[in-house]
């Protein structure tokens, strides 16, 4: 269609946007909600207190090693809704287009949204499509909302963590980052290293299930790292959080870059990794239920909460104690 | 001022070699040495090879590190 | 997931054994003022929290190692200048990047539309040179001894390839002679130097023999590791109490005595001693590198007939003091208050290796 590129035609409602939607959008994401092309989804009644959640994207490469960025795009939507404790019931799919994209890479960047909402059990309920002039977007920009539904008897609670509380990171640190710089190719660097980006719903709505108020709270350290999520995770909690540099699990080709640049992976962006506080007594058998699974197979206890000034602090590798604060800015490659 | 870091050489190609830390590798020049061969080891910084790293002597200063460690006199 | 030649030289238990040792070494001394001129032992030291481990037994003093925090805030005004022409590429490490100028910063600037990019390497800028062959690419060559022969490897990678739309605003200064300077400041009180890791692998441990003869200062090459740098803080207190004052190196593993002599020598094919401006120090003669005449065509402040403006201080600025070693970064005014790592005033509030930086992130302990 089209010669292969998205026009402006394709954005202004008439013939070529139906059927782009017809053809390529709708087609693909086929469900019975999204079918009728109504100006809603209509989702039927909901059981249940309601999580909505809204997050947009415009990561460059849209491309990239692990991943791209329709998968990104409902992963973090649904990730959002899990680490809130809501199985997600439905997201919706905004796509702004600059004239000149590629249809093929549209598609498959529609084919990893598919698949990504397939594996959240989720439907792509509604969406809606621009196409802006050439030179006013990166490529395509995506925007995903996502509505779920509150497990019964859970709700994130920050106020209920105590001295004593344990960190459990899912994963390792940085992977995401790392594999979009060097998809980049700025830094003209090479390394195996995949994005983590995953759709974390079924992996912690089993942890919710199996061990329930267990779990204060949650979070997804997205942008910013895992550094800057443990400091609003302090700052809702009122909590001191010290964190044990030995445990911090760090992927060996994510470690080589950080040496070379001189990057800190607590602040490297991840989007397919939850940190979890929970109660001290469970969190060995919350690491083993999440080693079981795909996702969190490199699970760790990477620190706890403490008594002291709220805040976050890291007893460092040769037993020094430094502060773990926010950052400025993203990290830049230093030669210093 | 001078963020380095052990690389290993894992190719040389005239004036340049790739070289790897951890799985990450990059293409680096390695003008500022002489006679470098795969399988060396080299500090890495702003893209240069700027010095070997003897495996000798790291071995020795970690014997010292650890000579200190266990002393049981006070020097 | 070991990385070798790093994760043994942060050995948890090897540590103990050394901060132990040299609690017990200097039980009941007062604290021994112990300077540490490059910045990369600023970041190192403070995220190991090694003045947490060493507290009471020395008091490590921040030097002026810090290539970024030292460039007078002109340079960044003439980056500036230079990137605001049509058709420039600004291409700089990213330390420079966020660095203020009087006016403004790079990073802002981008905002107004200048073309800089971040590279890791200068051989990357003369690549962009060799692939843009219509724009101006200007590489800021800020660095030490360290660094030094990289950019020149890239001045003479331009030459060598008859790249003409390539050059570097230089700001290399080199450290002993400014470690000779801070020494005989009495205000400063420095009872031992812990010497920079790559500098020393450039120039060789020898390099600081003048500086322990002439001050009776005991001077340590250490490397960069948490073991490297207990260990060489270790060695410059038993020199201390037994009254010696001599070079030692704990880096043998890279530096050698002479230094790497090739390097060396591609330094001085390139650059040639001078006098420079260190920020909130003024002018140290002999400590800078200056592009030679033979490679003017690569000096952009030949090229585009510009001078870097040498500072008129911003007042309430105490970086001179703090880089010296004089004051730590709390004692300065507007430390956390005007001047902070989101809005900084002066570099070494934001430079990743400036003192004042390394204070708000990992905190004094």
């Amino acid at each position: 269609m089209s010669g292969g590129k998205i026009l402006l035609s394709h954005g202004e409602g008439g013939k070529r946007t139906r059927e782009l939607i017809r053809k390529v959008i709708a087609k693909r994401f086929d469900n019975p909600v999204l079918a009728p092309l109504f100006d809603s989804g209509l989702l039927g009644r909901l059981d249940g207190e309601v999580a909505f959640t809204t997050d947009g994207y415009v990561v460059t490469p849209a491309i990239f090693p692990g991943g791209d960025i329709g998968k990104l795009a409902v992963c973090g939507t649904l990730n959002d809704l899990s680490v809130c404790g809501a199985r997600p019931v439905a997201v919706s799919c905004s796509l702004i287009l600059e004239e000149g994209f590629p249809v093929k890479t549209l598609e498959t960047i529609l084919d990893s949204m598919k698949a990504a909402a397939d594996e959240g059990n989720v439907p792509v309920a509604c969406g809606d499509t621009k196409v802006v002039e050439k030179g006013n977007a990166d490529g395509i920009f995506i925007t995903t909302s996502g509505v779920g539904i509150l497990r019964d008897g859970w709700r994130p609670a920050p106020e209920k963590v105590r001295p004593g509380d344990r960190v459990i990171l899912s994963g390792t640190m940085g992977d995401h980052q790392t594999a979009v710089l060097i998809a980049r190719n700025r830094l003209e660097l090479s390394a195996e290293i995949l994005s983590d980006v995953a759709p974390l719903s079924s992996m912690l709505i089993g942890v919710l299930d199996a061990f329930g108020e267990k779990v204060r709270f949650m979070r997804d350290p997205t942008r910013g790292g895992v550094g800057v999520s443990l400091n609003e995770m302090a700052e809702s909690s009122r909590i001191r959080i010290v964190l044990d540099e030995t445990r911090l699990p760090v992927a060996e080709g994510v470690r080589g870059i950080c040496e070379i640049l001189g990057f800190d992976p607590l602040y490297l962006a991840n989007e397919g990794k939850a940190l979890l506080i929970v109660d001290g007594g469970a969190a060995e058998g919350i690491v083993a239920a999440l080693r079981k699974t795909a996702y969190g197979r490199n699970a760790a206890v990477i620190g706890e909460a403490t008594d002291g000034t709220p805040g976050v602090l890291m007893k460092t590798a040769v037993g020094g104690m430094r502060a773990v604060d926010y950052p400025v800015g993203d990290q830049l490659p230093r030669i210093c | 001022m001078c963020l380095g870091v052990p690389a290993r050489v894992v190719e040389v190609a005239g004036a340049s070699a790739t070289v790897e830390v951890g799985g990450a590798r990059r293409e680096v020049s390695i003008m500022l040495l002489d006679g470098v061969s795969a399988g060396d080891w080299v500090i890495l910084h702003a893209g240069f090879a700027i010095e070997r790293l003897s495996a000798e002597e790291a071995e020795r200063t970690l014997a010292l590190f650890r000579e200190i460690s266990d002393a049981t006199e006070i020097h | 997931m070991q990385l070798k030649y790093i994760d043994e030289f942060r050995d948890p238990g090897l540590a103990r054994g050394l901060v132990e040792k040299t609690r017990a070494a200097w039980a009941g001394r007062p604290p021994m003022r112990i300077m540490e001129v490059c910045g990369t032992h600023t970041v190192s030291i403070a995220r190991a929290g090694i003045r947490s481990l060493l507290s009471g037994v020395v008091t490590l003093i921040s030097g002026p190692g810090c290539p970024v925090c030292v460039t007078p805030d002109g340079y960044i005004d003439a980056a500036v200048g230079l990137g605001m022409r049509p058709d420039t590429i600004i291409a700089t490490f990213g330390d420079m990047l966020r660095v203020p100028g009087r006016r403004s910063s790079l990073e802002k600037e981008r905002g107004n539309g200048i073309d800089a990019r971040v590279l890791y390497s200068p051989l990357d800028a003369v690549e962009i040179a060799a692939k843009n062959k219509d724009k101006e690419v200007v590489f800021l060559g800020v660095g030490f001894e360290t660094t030094a022969p990289s950019i020149a490897g890239a001045i003479l990678a331009a030459a060598d390839r008859k790249i003409p739309n390539f050059s570097v605003l230089s700001s290399v200064r080199t450290i002993p002679l400014a470690m000779e300077a801070l020494a005989s400041d009495p205000e400063v009180r420095i009872e031992g130097f812990l010497c920079p890791a790559h500098v020393s692998a450039i120039i060789g441990s020898d390099a600081y023999i003048p500086v322990a003869g002439k001050f009776g200062l005991p001077c340590v090459v250490a490397g960069f590791e948490p073991l490297d740098i207990l260990c060489g803080i270790y060695m410059l207190l038993l020199q201390k109490k037994r009254g010696a004052a001599s070079v030692e190196n704990e880096y043998a593993r890279v530096a050698t005595a002479a230094g790497n002599r090739k390097a060396l020598g591609v330094i001085s094919r390139v650059f040639e001693p001078g006098d420079i401006a260190w920020r909130g120090i003024g002018v140290l003669p002999g400590t800078g590198l200056r592009i030679r005449e033979d490679f003017s065509a690569f000096d952009a402040q030949v090229k585009f007939g510009i001078a870097v403006p040498s500072e008129a201080e911003k007042t309430a600025c105490r970086c001179g003091d703090v880089l010296k070693g004089k004051i730590t970064p709390p004692q300065c005014p507007l430390f956390g208050k005007a001047c902070t790592p989101e809005e900084p005033y002066g570099p070494c509030m934001v430079s990743s290796e400036g003192s004042c930086a390394a204070y708000f992130k990992y905190g004094a302990a």
